[in-house]
C-alpha cells in the first residue's frame, strides 16, 4: 500500500512539473513578444518626429540634418502592393484549380509539396536569383524588379493560405451549385471565391505583411533612392532598408531615426495582421453559413 | 399590396430576360475547358519555379564550380576574392553554429508551449495563444535584428558573458574569447523567438491529429495526463514532431538580415557559442554590392546561395513529405 501511494505522489508530482514547465514555456514566448514590442517602442518613439513621415531626406539628412523617410514609406507601399497584385494573379487561380479540379490527387499533392517548398526558400535565395536574372537581361536595380521578386516570395504563402480555406468549404454548396448545371469555373468563380472571399482576404493580407517586411530580396532587386520613385524601371526605397541602412551609421542621430523607421515598419505590421482579422470576421457576415 | 406585386412581376420578367440573354451552354463548356487550361499552366509555375531558380543559381556559379574543385570550394578556410581564394568552409561553420544554437535554444520551450496549449489550456488561453503567435511571425526580420542589436547583443555581453567565463569558461563552447555581445549566442537567441510561431504551429497541428480516443483509453485506465502524453500521444506524432523541427532549422539556416545585424561578421572558425560568426546568408548581403568588380567574385556568392539552396531544398522537401502524410492520415 505504501509503495503504491509513492508512486501515485511520484507521478503526480511529475505532471505538476511538467505542467509548471509548460506554463513557464507560454509565459516565455508570450514574454518575447512583449520584450520586443517594448524595445522598439522605447526606442523607436523618442525619435518618430512628424517630419519623418512626412519628408524625403534632404541634404544632409545622413549625418544627422533634416529630412524624413517618406520616400521608403510611399516605395514600400509600391513594392508590397505591386507584389502583392502580381501574387494574387497567380495565388487564386492555382488555389481555385487545386479545389475544383485536383482535389486531393496525386499532382495536387505534388503542386502543394512544390509551394510548401518554395515557401521555405529563403527571401536572400530569391534576392540572388532575382539579381542573377538581372545579369542575364542587363537589368539595374529597379521598382519592377522588386516588385517580381516580391511576388515570388508572396505566391506560396498567398497560395497555401487560400488552399487552406478553400478546402474547409462545405461541399455541398459545390455540389448544388454543379447541381443546377454550372461548369466547374463557375462553381469556382462564383461560388467558392465568394463564400471563401473571408479567407482569401486574411491569405492577401497575411502576404502583404510579410512582403513589406522582407529586407533581403529587396536590398538586391530594388536598390535605395532619396526620391519618391515615379517609374517602374527606376530604383527605389523601401522600409526595412531604410531600418538597416540608418543603423549602420555612425551619427547617433540617424541611428535614432532608423529605431523610428523600425516602429513605423512594425505598426504597419501589427496593423494589417490586426486588420485582416477584423476585416475577415465582418466579411464572415456575407457567406453562406 | 399591387405596387409591391407589380415591382415582383417586373423584377421576375427581368429575371426570366437575362436568362435567355445568357450564354449558350456551349459558350460556357468552352469558357470552362479554356480557364481550365490558363489555371493548369499557372498551376505549372510552382514546381518550375524550384527548378528555374535552381538552374539560374547553378549556371550563373558555373564559372567558379568549374573553375575550382567542390571539395576546395566548401572545405577551404581561406576566403580572399581579390587574390581569388574562395573558401567557403568559415561560412558553413557560422551558418551551422548559429543555426544548431538557435534550434536548441528554441525546440524544448516550443514543444512544451504547443503541447500546452494541445492538450492542457483552456479554450481562453487559447485565443490569447493565436494572435501571440501570429504577431510574432508577422514581425519583419529587420525588427527582429533592431530588438537583437538593442536588447540582445547587450543582455549578452553584460549578463551572459560574465556569468558564463565565471561559471562555464573552462569549457571551451562557452568561453568568451571576443567580449563584445556580437556573435553566435545573439544571433542563436534572435533565431530560437523567429522559428518559434513555425515550430509551435506545426507541433500543434500534428498532436490534433491524434484522435481522442486514445486519450481516453488511456486516462481512463488511470494515466495522469502527462503520462497520457508520454506513453500514448507522443510516439504517435514523433515523426511530425522531428518534421517540424527540421522545417525550423531550414528556416533559420537561410534567415538573413536579423541574423547579419547581431552575429558579428567575422569570417573565422568559431570555437565558441560566444564567438563572432559569419554565415552563408550574411556573406550574401554584405556583399552583393562590390561583387562585380572583382572576377570570379559573382559566381562565387551565387554558388553560396546555391549551396544554400540546396540543404534548404533538402530539409524542406523530406520535413514537408512527412508533414502531409502526417497530416491527413486518416485513422479507421
Amino acid at each position: 500500500m505504501g509503495m503504491r501511494k509513492k508512486h501515485l505522489q511520484k507521478r503526480h508530482l511529475v505532471e505538476l512539473f511538467m505542467k509548471t514547465i509548460m506554463r513557464v514555456s507560454f509565459v516565455i514566448v508570450a514574454g518575447a513578444l512583449g520584450l520586443i514590442l517594448w524595445t522598439i517602442i522605447s526606442r523607436g518613439l523618442p525619435a518618430l518626429t512628424w517630419d519623418m513621415v512626412t519628408q524625403v531626406p534632404k541634404g544632409g539628412y545622413y549625418m544627422g540634418k533634416e529630412g524624413g523617410i517618406l520616400n521608403a514609406i510611399i516605395g514600400s507601399a509600391y513594392l508590397a502592393t505591386g507584389g502583392t497584385i502580381l501574387a494574387i494573379l497567380l495565388s487564386l487561380p492555382i488555389a481555385l484549380y487545386l479545389k475544383a479540379y485536383l482535389g486531393d490527387s496525386k499532382w495536387g499533392g505534388c503542386v502543394r509539396l512544390s509551394l510548401d517548398v518554395l515557401w521555405g526558400i529563403p527571401s536572400v535565395v530569391y534576392g540572388a536569383f532575382g539579381f542573377a536574372l538581372m545579369i542575364v537581361f542587363g537589368l539595374r536595380a529597379s521598382l519592377l524588379a522588386g516588385i517580381i521578386v516580391l511576388a515570388l516570395i508572396e505566391l506560396p504563402i498567398m497560395t497555401r493560405a487560400m488552399d487552406e480555406v478553400i478546402r474547409r468549404m462545405p461541399e455541398d454548396l459545390e455540389h448544388a451549385a454543379l447541381a443546377l448545371g454550372s461548369t466547374k469555373f463557375e462553381v469556382a468563380l462564383r461560388v467558392v471565391t465568394r463564400q471563401m472571399l473571408p479567407g482569401i482576404v486574411t491569405a492577401v493580407l497575411l502576404a502583404f505583411g510579410r512582403g513589406i517586411g522582407d529586407a533581403a530580396s529587396v536590398l538586391f532587386t530594388a536598390g535605395y533612392t532619396d526620391r519618391i520613385s515615379t517609374s517602374l524601371m527606376r530604383p527605389t526605397a523601401s522600409l526595412p532598408l531604410a531600418v538597416f541602412f540608418q543603423l549602420g551609421s555612425p551619427y547617433p542621430e540617424v541611428q535614432q531615426r532608423g529605431y523610428a523607421a523600425a516602429l513605423i515598419l512594425t505598426i504597419i505590421v501589427l496593423a494589417v495582421s490586426l486588420g485582416s482579422r477584423w476585416l475577415s470576421a465582418r466579411l464572415n457576415k456575407y457567406t453562406v453559413k | 399590396m399591387s405596387e409591391t406585386y407589380e415591382i415582383l412581376t417586373i423584377k421576375s420578367n427581368e429575371q426570366a430576360e437575362g436568362r435567355f440573354t445568357r450564354p449558350s451552354v456551349a459558350a460556357r463548356t468552352r469558357q470552362d475547358r479554356a480557364a481550365r487550361r490558363a489555371f493548369f499552366i499557372i498551376t505549372l509555375l510552382p514546381v518550375a519555379l524550384i527548378i528555374i531558380v535552381a538552374v539560374a543559381l547553378l549556371i550563373r556559379a558555373w564559372p567558379i564550380l568549374s573553375a575550382y574543385q567542390l571539395s576546395d570550394l566548401l572545405f577551404s578556410e581561406v576566403w580572399k576574392p581579390g587574390e581569388g581564394k574562395f573558401g567557403f568552409w568559415p561560412f558553413i561553420l557560422g551558418t551551422v553554429w548559429v543555426t544548431v544554437v538557435g534550434v536548441v535554444l528554441s525546440v524544448p520551450a516550443c514543444l512544451l508551449v504547443s503541447i500546452y496549449l494541445a492538450e492542457y489550456a483552456h479554450a481562453a488561453t487559447r485565443t490569447i495563444a493565436k494572435p501571440v503567435l501570429d504577431l510574432l511571425a508577422a514581425i519583419p526580420p529587420v525588427v527582429y535584428g533592431v530588438w537583437g542589436l538593442l536588447a540582445i547583443v547587450p543582455f549578452v555581453d553584460d549578463v551572459l558573458a560574465p556569468l558564463s567565463d565565471r561559471w562555464l569558461g573552462s569549457i571551451s563552447i562557452f568561453a568568451v574569447n571576443q567580449p563584445t555581445g556580437f556573435g553566435i549566442l545573439a544571433g542563436g537567441i534572435v533565431l530560437a523567438v523567429m522559428i518559434a510561431p513555425l515550430i509551435i504551429s506545426v507541433v500543434y497541428e500534428v498532436f490534433s491529429t491524434v484522435p481522442n480516443d486514445l486519450r481516453h483509453a488511456s486516462l481512463a485506465v488511470g494515466a495522469t495526463q502527462w503520462q497520457t502524453i508520454r506513453n500514448i500521444v507522443l510516439p504517435q506524432v514523433m515523426p511530425g514532431i522531428i518534421a517540424a523541427v527540421v522545417l525550423g532549422a531550414s528556416r533559420a539556416l537561410g534567415e538573413t538580415i536579423a541574423v547579419l545585424m547581431v552575429v558579428g561578421n567575422v569570417p573565422q572558425i568559431p570555437t565558441s557559442i560566444f564567438d563572432s560568426a559569419y554565415p552563408l546568408p550574411a556573406l550574401i548581403a554584405n556583399n552583393y554590392g562590390e561583387m562585380m568588380s572583382i572576377p570570379l567574385y559573382d559566381a562565387a556568392l551565387l554558388g553560396a546561395a546555391l549551396v544554400l539552396l540546396v540543404v534548404i531544398l533538402i530539409f524542406n522537401i523530406l520535413s514537408t513529405m512527412v508533414l502531409q502524410r502526417m497530416l491527413r492520415r486518416k485513422w479507421a
